[in-house]
């Protein structure tokens, strides 16, 4: 099933045109040098993974996407428009970004039906009915709906990620963005979380994921990003990347993370 | 030593009329005071987050000043600064015109601590919440007033309830411009009988009763909103 969402996909990445696109993307914390001249195309459909080792920029990279955190130089557009500032322009571009966090960040103080709906309801003006209809399938479809009534704090952690999932697919978003799902959870709540998110690549949303789950990565990415001090060292198909790297930096990071 | 004076609650009883129409006085300040002080308080720490310079500045300022300015200056300068000397007068009839120059005093005053313990509210919210709303595309406003606000409130009830009952027993200073209340009929009452302990404790049960139930309510409201994470 996945296997051949993958392929379909790479067939149809040609036609689909790029929708993010980050040129000579530079940061700075401060005197650290957090993005080096950052050039990353992302297709329409296409799943990319961004791997590597800690502090190397990867959750910088996908928090400048929605702009969480500006940039000090290059540009970074998104289906064509560069990102605006500040203000109304910028809400409704990350309206359209779907975004996932390590620590799930549900508000904790609206139960997960309202989680969902908040965006729907006071960004795109959607109905209430309409989108607590919506929301519900949703919920359904990453399988928590029968907690729907229930506060975050109430649900376990695989749980609580799965409504983030939701929670940013009701904005019906160009692209997600994955910033290490899987790493605050207990490994047994790992695999229902990827689930979800590899249906997603099968469905052809467009994802960039910030991730250590190599397993994922080989399943459904397109492509993999690695990066190191604040560079991106390589761009690969995961097959290659995975038997055969061309830098160095990733045939040692490879080395440490795959052989244990 | 005269111990009937000393033991003798008639007084009270003699003025039970008076009594409740003085706590009664004192009850419509306190209520719209706090009412008033909630919303200002609300204004003010939402200048202070926001992501202006200008209105951080002038929120930064505000609560700096009327924290740290007598209550009593604040209600002298409105009722002899305002209404006396500046003829602005919000009612011709005077006890609704000093009415609310004490409440405009009291608010703003009140505010200032409203304000500060909204912002530690704020402070326990975790930046992720701030993340999320902004991710989801609601505006810095939308954000404030639907994610981080309801949070911050729902952490600092039961230090606002204590913002409430020191207000409360701050209507006793309003007798200052010219508002009669409670602490105005026992300043009379004392003059009138002599200052015996009746009449003290009288009034001191009076102000209990108004402020253990507040405190008993804010903590009640605590417990049940308290936001789990």
């Amino acid at each position: 099933m996945t296997d051949s969402g993958k392929e379909s996909r790479e067939a149809g990445v040609n036609g689909g045109g790029p929708l993010v696109v980050l040129e000579n993307v530079n940061k700075f914390y401060g005197e650290h040098h957090v993005l080096r001249d950052i050039d990353l195309t992302i297709h329409r459909g296409e799943v990319v993974v961004v791997i590597g080792p800690s502090g190397g920029g990867k959750s910088t990279l996908c928090r400048t996407i929605n702009r969480l955190e500006p940039i000090d130089g290059g540009t970074i557009r998104i289906d064509g428009k560069p990102l605006p500032e500040e203000g109304k322009a910028l809400a409704q571009l990350r309206a359209d970004v779907g975004m996932v966090f390590q620590s799930f960040n549900l508000f904790a103080h609206k139960t997960i039906l309202q989680n969902v709906t908040l965006g729907p309801i006071k960004v795109r003006k959607m109905d209430k009915t309409e989108a607590e209809q919506r929301a519900m399938e949703l919920l359904e479809r990453v399988g928590i709906a029968s907690q729907a009534e229930k506060y975050p704090a109430q649900l376990s952690g695989g749980q609580q990620q799965r409504a983030a999932i939701a929670r940013a697919l009701a904005m019906r978003p160009k692209v997600m963005l994955f910033d290490e799902p899987t790493s605050a959870l207990d490994p047994e709540m790992v695999k229902e979380v990827l689930d979800v998110m590899i249906n997603l690549a099968a469905e052809g949303m467009t994802m960039v994921v910030v991730t250590h789950e190599m397993g994922f990565a080989r399943a459904s990415a397109n492509k993999v990003v690695f990066m190191a001090d604040g560079q991106i060292v390589e761009e690969n198909t995961p097959g290659e990347f995975f038997t055969n790297a061309r830098s160095d930096r990733a045939k040692d990071f490879l080395s440490k993370i795959l052989t244990h | 030593m005269n111990w009937n004076v000393l033991l003798d609650f008639s007084p009270l009883a003699d003025n039970s009329d008076k009594l409740l129409s003085a706590f009664w006085a004192t009850i419509r300040i306190s209520v719209t005071v706090g009412i008033l002080s909630l919303v200002i308080g609300t204004l003010i720490t939402a200048m202070r987050v926001s992501p202006i310079r200008v209105l951080r500045v002038a929120g930064a300022f505000y609560v700096n000043t009327l924290r740290n300015t007598p209550l009593t200056l604040v209600l002298l300068f409105c009722s002899l600064g305002l209404s006396d000397t500046l003829k602005f007068r919000i009612s011709g009839t005077p006890s609704i015109n000093f009415f609310w120059l004490a409440v405009f005093g009291m608010s703003v005053y009140t505010a200032a601590f409203v304000a500060e313990s909204l912002r530690a509210g704020i402070n326990t919210v975790p930046m992720g919440q701030a993340e999320a709303a902004r991710a989801i595309g609601l505006t810095f406003t939308q954000s404030l007033r639907m994610v981080i606000m309801p949070q911050a409130f729902r952490s600092v009830i039961a230090p606002l309830g204590s913002v409430m009952i020191a207000m409360i027993k701050n209507t006793t200073v309003v007798l200052v411009a010219s508002y009669y209340e409670a602490a105005s009929l026992m300043k009379d009452m004392f003059e009138q009988y002599g200052a015996t302990l009746p009449i003290f404790i009288g009034f001191a049960v009076g102000f209990m009763c108004l402020t253990l139930p507040t405190g008993f309510f804010f903590n009640w409201l605590a417990k049940r909103m308290a936001v789990v994470r």
